[in-house]
């Protein structure tokens, strides 16, 4: 709506792109009292878009609950009598307003602690995150738990206000240093654009005109930077979706599949699959709401009929053969728990996801995440507002996609069963195999007959000890060496798998297990193709040592113990981190606050006392000459 | 709202009937208009009454706008909603309208006795609501939550949707009242002391009971005319409603008792 007050005549636009563009949905988030719902009310109140008779309730209200005496703007946007009196926002409220350059639709929501469920609703329709500071206080967990949310919610753009900006004199270097602690902060979330603004929603500075008090400051204003950006990430050359939500029969001739297109587009004629079942047909024609038409896109709501009987409910995904998505019963995902109910792995929900229904359990919960600091804590249960890492299985397969490549496919809700309440929302990361539809397949050339090629036996070579005792350096000496006298080598280092293969595992003594696991069976397959490889990790549990030592056939697997003592390796501290797990930035750190077991019987034990990186690469390369000869 | 429905289901006809509360203090071209609508071959209308309100002889004139309000409107939803069974009801109401509104649910769930409990809604994540109830409990469903009012104007001239000729200004016989222009719709309006029929060119932004329902002056004839003045006006379509006008949050307690 365009709202104009008094008698100023508004001048006629030219050009209405309000019109014509579709609405910016943003989310306003950040710590409490940071002045969300004051700045919008005050985005409202400059552009006129505030009409009289909610002017005269916002005058009649501040003198009854305002905080401030004068005009209290955020009384606008507090809807519900409770929250009005204990003056916090309690849920998530929406506002509508367009100015003639673009329509937008507001999601505010609260700052508290304990609302991380509403924010997330908030930003799961939400193009565009405004995060607010306080400039006299810089980032608060909040702030960095809002971001981090936002991001994992799929929000690819950020604008950062830096508000209250009259209290810190409008002091550049305070707001300078408030950016760039963000984006040092945010250079490991997965925001396209930040845009950091200092603001005053209390006196209007940079909110819809550019201030006079912030010279110093060259960048757009709040309200002309969010008429300008372009958050459409080019969905119509995406693959194609579109979830069946409706059969439609209205007599025995028609039978077509009605929806909403979420991705991509289809053309009469293009050939469909059906998903999870796999059928495939080709399109007869497109209902679009005026009728008949020749292709549809993202968004739009049509009903398809397709040359072939073929079976479709309501639930299944069309797709296209040459780009399908997903199937699978089994599945790793993000929940952010809604309950007071606690989460229980084990216990069958009711998974709702593409207008579809299917019983869903968490068979796995691999961790829950500390959004203030984004490390990987062990779990057991999910509670209210928690964001957690699990594996769900389900009781049929379904079709989807990963949340980061499609926000309609790749999310759901679980429901509880008895109670019918929302208890969590759900972001696809991946689908899972399930080991038991898989059978042993037969391989005709055999591992003595890969060697015989090679020239020599494979070996794993397994290094293990404390962060910093200097595995990495000994490993790398010794596949130089070996590399240099014609065995064919590798290495899989801790850091670099984590980086890859194992970049969804954390810290945690479950995390660690199943680190350790791939790592052995990666391993094993290497030793098949007839290498020797070295492997280098902390692995600090003796359990998984012998699990990776009883994967791999007998005889092939070395354990090298570098036995560097702890108080050594804190004095390396070669990358900053026994320093920071000791200040509590890290946790799970083996050595500080879990265990390390060192080997009872590992075949080399290597002291670096009084004894070089070269002579101990020595005696290993000596040692594993001997084993590989054929 | 119906039109989209139409389109929504189309070629298959709407799969569910419209259901009408009448007060009894409906504007009659409104109800003129729902009748034709009603006489179309994809169309099956309901309407109910609360007999007893009316037995009682509630009305807006005698018994204020609370109290017919209560009775006529919210008792009588909750009565037909239970007369026909209804698990579901959709509603037009928009979260610009009024302040609660902006906090409502697209699937909002009432408790069995259609109570709204604000502060225990469930969290509506994407495109995914969950429509499950346990016995006694009901839905009322807002496909429009998110549409301002240009929007619906917008669409209406779009679409070239059929409206109740009332939102078009025309002379009309109003009386000023409380300071709102209230409609001589019929002859059961009483006209207290000094107060003047007087012809004046009007329209509606919100069609309510007529009683309570005041019009704005306007030249706007056309839907352009319509979109023109909602894009110049300073207030706010419910602004007409005077039974928002009882106390700020009085359309929060209505919900709560299971107002639309």
């Amino acid at each position: 709506m365009e709202k104009r007050l008094g008698a100023t005549p508004a001048a006629q636009p030219t050009l209405l792109d309000a019109e014509t563009r579709l609405p910016l949905r943003f989310l306003t988030c950040g710590s409490v009292d940071d002045g969300k719902s004051t700045l919008i009310g005050r985005l409202l109140y400059e552009n006129h878009l505030v009409f009289d008779d909610h002017l005269a309730a916002l005058e009649r209200d501040s003198k009854k609950h305002g905080t401030t005496g004068a005009m209290d703007f955020a009384l606008l946007l507090d809807g519900l009598e409770a929250e009005r009196e204990q003056g916090i926002t309690i849920d998530v409220g929406y506002r509508y307003f367009s100015t003639r350059r673009r329509s937008f639709v507001v999601a505010d929501t609260p700052g508290h602690e304990q609302y991380t469920r509403n924010m997330a609703t908030g930003a799961s329709n939400a193009d565009l995150a405004l995060l607010l500071v306080d400039a006299r206080k810089g980032l608060l967990d909040q702030t960095r738990r809002h971001a981090i949310i936002a991001d994992m919610l799929g929000l690819r753009h950020l604008v950062l206000a830096v508000n209250k900006m009259d209290l810190v004199a409008f002091d550049e270097e305070k707001f300078k240093r408030i950016e760039d602690d963000f984006r040092t902060f945010a250079a490991n979330l997965g925001f396209g654009t930040i845009r950091a603004i200092p603001v005053s929603a209390r006196h209007g500075d940079n909110v819809s005109a550019s201030s006079a008090s912030m010279a110093w400051y060259r960048g757009p204003a709040l309200l002309p930077y969010l008429e300008e950006i372009e958050v459409d990430d080019d969905r119509v050359n995406q693959p194609f979706r579109m979830p069946v939500q409706l059969i439609s029969r209205p007599d025995m001739e028609f039978r077509g599949f009605g929806g909403t297109v979420a991705n991509g587009s289809i053309r009469v004629g293009d050939e469909v699959m059906v998903l999870p079942s796999g059928g495939t047909s080709r399109v007869k024609q497109i209902l679009g709401p005026g009728g008949e038409c020749e292709a549809a896109g993202a968004d739009d709501a049509v009903t398809l009929t397709l040359s072939d009987e073929i079976d479709v409910a309501r639930g299944d995904v069309l797709v296209q053969p040459h780009q399908r998505a997903q199937v699978a019963d089994h599945l790793a995902a993000h929940l952010v728990w809604m309950s007071e109910e606690k989460l229980l792995p084990g216990r069958s929900y009711l998974m709702k996801i593409n207008h579809g229904a299917v019983a869903a359990t968490v068979t796995a919960l691999k961790h829950r995440i500390d959004i203030n600091t984004l490390s990987k804590i062990a779990a057991k249960t999910l509670s209210l507002n928690d964001i957690g890492v699990c594996n769900l299985s389900l009781s049929r397969k379904i079709a989807f996609d990963a949340y980061r490549e499609n926000r309609d496919t790749g999310s759901f809700i679980l429901i509880d069963r008895y109670t019918n309440e929302t208890i969590a929302a759900g972001m696809i990361d991946f689908a899972l195999w399930r080991a038991g539809n898989i059978r042993h397949q037969h391989i005709a050339v055999t591992g003595a007959e890969r060697s015989q090629l090679m020239g020599h036996k494979p070996l794993v070579l397994w290094f293990t000890g404390l962060s910093g005792a200097g595995k990495s350096t000994i490993a790398n000496l010794v596949e130089t060496r070996l590399h240099a006298l014609g065995v064919h080598t590798t290495t899989l280092d801790g850091d670099n798998v984590r980086l890859a293969l194992n970049r969804d595992l954390g810290f945690t003594e479950p995390d660690r297990v199943e680190n350790i696991r791939r790592v052995g069976e990666v391993a094993k397959l290497m030793t098949e193709a007839g290498l020797v490889v070295l492997c280098s990790f902390i692995s600090p549990f003796r359990a998984e040592r012998r699990m990776v030592r009883e994967l791999v056939a007998g005889g092939m697997f070395i354990e090298v113990f570098v036995d560097t003592p702890l108080e050594t390796c804190i004095a390396r501290d070669p990358k900053g981190l026994y320093r920071r797990a000791m200040a509590g930035e890290i946790r799970n750190f083996t050595g500080v606050d879990q265990a390390y077991e060192p080997p009872e019987h590992p075949e080399l034990r290597l002291v670096a006392r009084d004894t070089s990186p070269q002579d101990l690469a020595d005696q290993v390369v000596a040692h594993v000459i001997k084993q590989i000869a054929l | 709202m119906l039109h989209l429905a139409r389109k929504a289901f189309a070629p298959a006809k709407l799969p569910f009937p419209l259901l009408h509360v009448d007060t009894g203090w409906k504007f009659g071209e409104m109800i003129k208009f729902r009748d034709e609508l009603a006489a179309e071959s994809d169309i099956e209308l309901l309407v109910y009454m609360n007999e007893d309100g009316r037995a009682r002889g509630i009305s807006p004139v005698a018994s204020g706008s609370a109290l017919h309000t209560h009775v006529m409107k919210t008792e009588a939803l909750r009565q037909a909603l239970e007369k026909w069974r209804f698990d579901a009801a959709f509603g037009g109401a928009r979260r610009d309208e009024e302040r609660s509104r902006a906090k409502e649910r697209i699937f909002s769930l009432r408790s069995a006795g259609h109570g709204w409990d604000p502060r225990n809604q469930r969290p509506e994540f994407r495109r995914l609501f969950n429509t499950r109830m346990s016995a006694g409990e009901t839905m009322r469903v807002f496909p429009l939550s998110n549409w301002a009012e240009l929007d619906v104007w917008r669409y209406i001239r779009a679409e070239q949707i059929p409206i109740v000729p009332l939102y078009f200004a025309k002379s009309r016989p109003v009386v000023a009242r409380d300071g709102a222009l209230i409609m001589v719709d019929d002859e059961r309006l009483p006209l207290m002391a000094g107060e003047v029929s007087q012809i004046r060119q009007v329209r509606f932004r919100t069609l309510g009971c007529y009683p309570l329902t005041g019009a704005i002056p306007s030249e706007a004839t056309s839907v352009d005319d319509i979109i023109a003045e909602i894009q110049s006006s300073g207030v706010s379509e419910r602004q007409g409603r005077i039974i928002d006008h009882d106390d700020s949050g009085s359309m929060e307690k209505k919900k709560r008792e299971g107002y639309f």
